[in-house]
């Protein structure tokens, strides 16, 4: 088990490989498909995203007294093209669920970040893990608002590394 | 005549639903950690882990098993001789609004195909009615993630592909799918009718108890052949590999044309939202 913390370095980036379980603790966004469409040309940009992680999710609304409702990964692979130009804004992780395309890949190592996969279906065990949540952009878009979540030991899989180790490549 | 109440329909609508969000049917449950403990891979076992353990969670009312939790959808058989004040339909609707907007439960439906605005109460869902015989009306009611419904597919195969070709086909969607669709998954499949008609097939076999074995031995038996085939495809929990791809594979038929051999695979994720109610 490898313990991260957030913003992640280049050199946190480098050492993770396919296959390793980590945890994460600290600040990380949340985005999807709106959100991203969005964000690429964000001209009013109001989060840093040097060494930022992104969380493709869109969680449940909190009942009362909760920070967040239920809050699991979606698929990544909507995000595939959209993510390339945030990673040319900094982002260096992003999480989510099951396979991207090589397209993505490519730029992935190019850019040297790295893609952790969440348990999918796990949006209560993950939602534990998170320990403060608000809305920082695009309020309008509910669900798909832009989250900045304060995470403790958000458990991960490094599902695709920098030097081509493919987590779901096992035959 | 046997009179139900709009208000009535409304109510159990709702709470199946909230119930159903939080709570993954024991079989089920059974099922994972038979497969957990069969599993040789640490990650295998882990995802498995990780999805009993957010069952665990969920279960106590707070947190929904995940963050999608669905677009609903309703097969009614409604008896001859039952009378509802109003539209049933509107009285599903309105339970289904309740769910989402008191329980807390996510609202992801859209009105437009580019225009994206949320509709706010989860609503319209999606309804299939049926005329049966009898005096009571009787619900399936799914939430259908996204996540897996995505990677479902309709085949039109040539009859003359036969049970091959249906094999090829489920394989293929699965394949496909990958840890996309969140294995263990539950796999429905639609053999026969036409286009429309394979789909509602497939959709409605997932309702299907996880332990109960088709009537036709024929197609009993290409329900095991599929699932010990899908297992061997390595794809695992998440798609991560390992043995556990599928937790069943249920198939439901229909005549179809003598041109035709439609094959639909609706694939379930692991969390599967599935209940029925008789009023």
């Amino acid at each position: 088990m490898i313990r991260l913390k957030t913003p992640l370095s280049k050199n946190d980036v480098k050492t993770l490989k396919a296959g390793d379980q980590v945890l994460i603790s600290g600040r990380i966004y949340t985005a999807r498909d709106q959100a991203h469409a969005r964000l690429k040309d964000e001209k009013n940009l109001a989060i840093n995203l040097e060494g930022s992680v992104i969380y493709y999710v869109g969680p449940t609304p909190e009942k009362p007294g909760y920070i967040i409702g239920s809050s699991g990964p979606t698929s990544s692979y909507r995000m595939d093209e959209l993510a390339v130009p945030l990673m040319e804004k900094g982002v260096v992780a992003m999480i989510g669920k099951g396979e991207r395309s090589d397209a993505f890949i490519e730029a992935m190592q190019k850019h040297r970040a790295v893609y952790f996969m969440a348990t999918g279906g796990a949006g209560a065990l993950l939602a534990s893990k998170i320990k403060s949540s608000r809305v920082v952009m695009y309020d309008d878009l509910d669900a798909e608002a832009v989250r900045e979540l304060e995470v403790e030991d958000f458990p991960c899989y490094v599902a695709y590394d920098i030097h081509g180790g493919n987590l779901f490549k096992h035959d | 005549m046997r009179k139900i109440l709009k208000a009535t329909i409304s109510k159990k609508v709702e709470e199946a639903l909230i119930t159903m969000n939080h709570t993954l049917k024991d079989n089920f449950v059974a099922r994972l950690k038979k497969a957990q403990a069969e599993e040789n891979s640490a990650l295998a076992k882990s995802i498995i882990n990780d999805v009993l353990h957010n069952q665990d969670i969920a279960k106590e009312g707070v947190f929904p098993l995940c963050q999608d939790t669905g677009m609903v959808v309703v097969f009614a058989d409604v008896g001859y001789e039952v009378m509802i004040e109003g539209n049933l339909e509107d009285a599903i609707n309105e339970g289904a609004a309740n769910a989402y907007v008191r329980g807390f439960l996510r609202k992801s439906v859209v009105a437009h195909p580019f225009k994206r605005e949320n509709t706010k109460t989860n609503t319209p869902i999606i309804y299939h009615e049926r005329r049966v015989e009898g005096n009571k009306i009787h619900l399936k009611i799914a939430a259908k993630g996204a996540g897996s419904e995505n990677m479902s597919r309709v085949f039109m195969l040539k009859p003359t592909e036969g049970e091959a070709g249906v094999i090829d086909a489920v394989i293929k969607t699965v394949r496909e799918a990958g840890g996309r669709a969140c294995p263990p998954i539950t796999v429905g499949v639609g053999l026969g009718g036409n286009l429309e008609k394979s789909a509602l097939l497939a959709k409605e076999a997932l309702f299907r108890d996880l332990d109960d074995t088709h009537d036709d031995p024929t197609i009993a038996t290409l329900e095991k052949t599929l699932y010990e085939k899908l297992n061997e495809t390595g794809v695992g929990p998440m798609g991560v590999g390992g043995k556990t791809t599928c937790l069943a594979v249920k198939i439901n038929t229909f005549p179809m044309h003598i041109a035709s051999l439609p094959v639909a695979v609706n694939i379930q994720c692991h969390a599967s939202r599935h209940t029925e109610v008789t009023l």
